[in-house]
């Protein structure tokens, strides 16, 4: 309950932060891959909200972060990397592809094979049998 | 057979959100795990509170455990958690050094004259980023770090006297003994 | 008083949804004509407690009653009178009320519209639609009574979050739930089907008008949240693949598989197991977004307050319904396919494909909803999935699809001739490639995305138009467009419309955050964005800073937006209120930030091509579901001499093949 009680004054608390944070960017792809980069990594304060949406202090202080970095010539990848190193995996909503992930990222392609072959085997079957043309009428 | 085959999925699935709401039951939804555990804890080096000429790194502190506590004057929590700091967990013997993070100086002693000042020393972090470092994102949190640097554990939100007792002490235990990453 | 009048009600509801549940479905299994024709008056007195207890709580919060703890919890009496009535729906147990009542309504329409129905299978529709109420209204008077007094009465409420008070409010959960609950009339023909050990297909032609107008609202429903997410959140997103969202997206899915699977079931006989199956899935993925979206299980800025106990008991139910529907359908689904043959090329097989592909697609979205939860239990850590996972994955499987529609008309039952189609098909293809590129040319730096959009809509949309306009040459007068027909054309043109806005507006829409000073002049996207200032401004229940931006179109002013900062009286969270000016071909967005120096202020200005034809494909495909339900032919007896009245269960097994 206490907890709860932290999260919601902290969620007044950032109300007084920003979002809306003009950067300044080299140039309009600069700030495309910004906004980009922020929309994909998770905000660990609000967690249900990006990088790029959140008014959390954190957020604003991260954002800042990504800036520096992207201004140094960090690539995406390695920008990612800084925050995984120190915020775990869930900072990014795109999921990597390791171990822990590979049902995710696998399983409904699996499925849909399975489905396919399922259907083959439906449609072999259905054709064997004698096929009478539909009656135009009965189209609707 | 295949008839059968939407059931048992099926009742996977109930297991799994039976998993869900008892895993819900003894873990707070925000708390992410920490990639630090197992690893040597990140570098810092930064001035005492009340020394401000005086820097304290982490190879300041090896030798000997610690208990890293984040707190801030804006922290509600922090409020909580600070009789339990002074009368559970600074009573184990063990180092405490307190963070006081994206704080100004001032208002950080002002909190802790309010309060009372239970660590061994107090080192401040306005802007923060020792904090992003430590992957600190809400306060309070803990790192339990032993003498070698390693960091052990990570709380994050307030100690209890059940999380002392279930989490900390059992953790404490095993200080003596090496540890590697997953 | 009313309060415990309210209690007292959902008390007798429960007690009739017991007896509609569990008498008319044993008259039908025994043929007894007595307690099978208790369903309809039951179906009537639960309705008229259900609605009285919905019309206290609603008189509760008008009266601002808050002596009644959900009350006080969710209004204030700075709230203006307009959203004391869909406060009545702004928490938990609120909106469970609803779902009760939407469901009582559902119910109450299947009785009613259904005197041609065989009183058997009459019974056992309206009984399982009494397990659903009662195992509702049991949930709501066990751990989510909203007529719990609080006493002493609190002078004054918390209030109905802010978020919460708007128009968006009064519209969308209402209709949401109809089209979620309204899958309850599909599941309930499916298993009464079952139970009667129907064979035939004469079921699905009953169920069909019912299917149809439940997605249809499902769709509006979706649409709704999505365009009240886009305007009310400020940040100019659409759809975030929010854990609540994809609850009731899944829903929708296989709504959408099975409208069409019905249609085969129907006309050919074939998919009898799909279409069984889909039906008691889409129910289940119904009770399943209930599930998740109250037990706090799944980290969601939708999620209502979650509680173990609550999250249990939904979970018992939802493992009694969907576990029961679907032993029942292991034990009593048709042992050998039926249905008319087909051949490799045909309409058949296009529908089998896109059963597959829904379906899939919902499992992937319940995969990745469900993936945080599954990595927690397979110790590999705090898995995080998003709009990179669910969008990519989305897209992969729904091109297929979308090749594949304009294809679906013109394939004739059984055997297409698909030379023909391809023929007829031509001009869309060369359309829609020549646009594509043309776009590619004009706008150099247009994302694939974007080229894709050109191509796929214009390649479903001219495609069902070809259809259309093909059909007008070839039929008869007067037997050119069925209703069913008319819906499908108009719902497979509302799928081109809403391809064309989603892939548009991803790849052309421009988001600037600017410093922006007094008389300043932004270029963005070829207008020009001059700032004005901030001024106070007054609300019923709140104070807001309002800013004045003009949009200038060369030297003259196209319009002027006011984006505002509210601070609420009663000390909720401030609000963004952005302004948005709407556009058929574009949308200006402009969000207010927070003051810098000098009078000026951060701001954030989206320009969003095409936004609104998203919302205007799901209109359309809402009035093709709504159209094609009214077709006569479902409501008529079929034609067909195999139509039976249920036979008592023990003649099932001799009539099993």
């Amino acid at each position: 309950m206490k907890r709860f009680v932290f999260l919601i004054a902290l969620i007044f608390a950032a109300s007084f932060a920003h979002a809306i944070d003009p950067l300044p960017f080299k140039d309009r792809a600069e700030e495309v891959r910004f906004q980009n980069l922020t929309r994909v990594l998770r905000c660990l304060v609000c967690q249900n909200q990006n990088l790029a949406d959140s008014e959390a202090e954190l957020a604003v202080e991260l954002r800042r972060q990504v800036f520096t970095m992207m201004q140094s010539g960090k690539s995406d990848a390695e920008i990612k990397q800084y925050l995984v190193a120190r915020y775990n995996d869930f900072v990014l909503y795109d999921p990597p592809v390791k171990a822990g992930t590979l049902l995710l990222w696998f399983l409904p392609g699996v499925l849909v094979l399975i489905g396919a072959g399922v259907v083959f085997n439906i449609l072999r079957k259905k054709s064997r049998q004698p096929v009478t043309a539909a009656d135009p009428e009965e189209d609707w | 057979m295949t008839r059968l085959i939407p059931l048992l999925v099926f009742i996977a699935l109930v297991g799994l959100l039976a998993f869900g709401i008892e895993w819900n039951k003894h873990h707070e939804m925000f708390e992410v795990p920490s990639p630090l555990i197992a690893k040597p804890a990140p570098q810092f080096t930064l001035p005492l509170l009340y020394e401000p000429d005086k820097k304290l790194g982490r190879n300041d502190l090896l030798g000997e455990p610690y208990i890293l506590n984040v707190f801030g004057s804006w922290c509600p929590t922090c409020q909580d958690e600070h009789p339990i700091l002074t009368r559970a967990v600074k009573p184990l013997g063990i180092k405490l050094i307190g963070l006081d993070w994206r704080d100004a100086p001032a208002d950080g002693k002002r909190w802790l004259a309010q309060f009372g000042n239970p660590y061994d020393a107090v080192l401040t972090d306005p802007d923060g980023h020792a904090g992003i470092d430590f992957g600190v994102y809400m306060a309070p949190e803990s790192f339990l770090i032993d003498a070698q640097g390693v960091v052990r554990y990570k709380r994050i939100g307030m100690f209890t006297p059940e999380l002392i007792q279930s989490e900390l002490m059992p953790q404490l235990k095993t200080l003596g003994q090496p540890v590697t990453a997953k | 008083m009313s309060p415990e009048l309210g209690q007292f009600s959902l008390i007798l509801a429960l007690l009739l949804a017991f007896v509609q549940f569990t008498l008319p479905i044993y008259g039908a299994w025994r043929g007894n004509a007595t307690l099978i024709g208790l369903a309809r008056p039951v179906v009537a007195g639960q309705a008229v407690f259900v609605v009285l207890a919905f019309a206290l709580l609603t008189y509760a919060f008008v009266t601002q009653d808050f002596s009644v703890a959900y009350v006080a919890q969710n209004s204030n009496l700075s709230l203006p009178w307009y959203y004391r009535f869909p406060a009545v729906w702004g928490a938990h147990e609120g909106s469970l009320l609803l779902w009760i009542l939407i469901l009582n309504v559902w119910t109450v329409a299947v009785a009613t519209f259904s005197r041609r129905l065989p009183d058997a299978l009459m019974a056992r529709v309206l009984g399982v639609l009494g397990f659903i109420s009662f195992g509702f209204l049991l949930f709501t008077i066990a751990t989510s009574n909203p007529f719990l007094r609080h006493l002493p009465a609190l002078a004054d409420g918390n209030d109905l979050n802010p978020i919460l008070q708007d128009p968006g409010l009064i519209m969308h959960p209402p209709m949401l739930y109809t089209g979620y609950v309204g899958f309850s009339v599909a599941f309930a023909f499916a298993i009464a089907a079952l139970l009667g050990g129907e064979l035939d297909i004469a079921w699905v032609r009953w169920a069909r008008p019912w299917t149809n107008v439940a997605w249809a609202f499902l769709t509006l429903g979706i649409s709704l949240g999505s365009w009240w997410a886009y305007y009310v959140l400020g940040w100019g997103g659409w759809w975030f693949w929010d854990p609540v969202e994809n609850a009731s997206f899944m829903p929708w899915l296989v709504g959408t598989a099975l409208i069409h699977s019905q249609a085969v079931t129907e006309k050919r006989g074939s998919f009898r197991a799909w279409t069984l199956l889909l039906s008691i899935f889409a129910f289940s993925l119904s009770l399943l977004g209930t599930f998740l979206v109250r037990s706090g299980v799944l980290t969601s800025v939708h999620a209502f307050a979650s509680d173990p106990k609550r999250g249990t008991f939904i979970l018992i139910f939802l493992g009694v319904v969907v576990g029961g529907s679907l032993v029942i359908y292991a034990l009593r689904a048709p042992k050998v396919a039926g249905g008319k043959a087909f051949k490799f090329l045909s309409r058949e097989t296009l529908l089998l494909i896109n059963n597959l592909l829904f379906a899939c697609a919902a499992a992937m979205v319940l995969l990745g909803t469900l993936y945080p939860l599954i990595g927690d239990a397979l110790g590999v850590g705090r898995i995080s999935v998003g709009p990179p996972y669910f969008g990519f994955m989305f897209v992969l499987l729904m091109l297929p699809v979308v090749c594949l529609i304009p294809l679906g008309p013109f394939f004739r039952w059984a055997m297409a001739d698909w030379r023909s189609t391809l023929r007829a098909l031509r001009p869309a293809f060369v359309v829609a490639v020549i646009a594509a590129i043309a776009a590619k040319l004009m706008t150099h730096d247009l994302p694939l995305r974007g080229v894709v959009g050109v191509a796929a809509s214009l390649w479903v949309g001219i495609g069902i138009l070809l259809y259309a306009s093909n059909r007008v040459r070839t039929a008869p007068r007067g037997r050119r467009f069925t209703p069913e027909m008319l819906g499908m054309i108009l719902a497979h043109f509302g799928v081109a419309v809403f391809l064309a806005g989603v892939l548009l507006v991803e790849a052309t829409s421009i988001e600037r955050d600017l410093r922006a000073a007094p008389k300043e002049v932004v270029e963005i996207g070829g207008l020009g964005f001059r700032f004005e200032g901030v001024q106070r401004t007054q609300g019923p229940n709140y104070i807001a800073d309002e800013g004045t931006i003009d949009v200038l179109q060369g030297d003259s002013v196209l319009t002027t937006m006011h984006p505002q900062k509210r601070a609420y009286s009663s000390g909720s969270a401030p609000q963004t209120i952005a302004a948005i000016k709407p556009g058929l071909f574009s949308d200006l967005y402009v969000a207010l930030g927070e003051p810098l120096d000098n009078g000026a202020w951060s701001v954030r200005i989206y320009v969003k091509p095409f936004v609104r034809w998203i919302w205007m494909g799901g209109l359309f495909m809402m009035f093709g579901g709504f159209i094609a339900a009214t077709d006569r032919r479902f409501r008529t007896l079929p034609a067909r001499a195999d139509e039976k009245t249920a036979a008592p269960a023990s003649n099932v097994a001799q009539a099993a093949t």
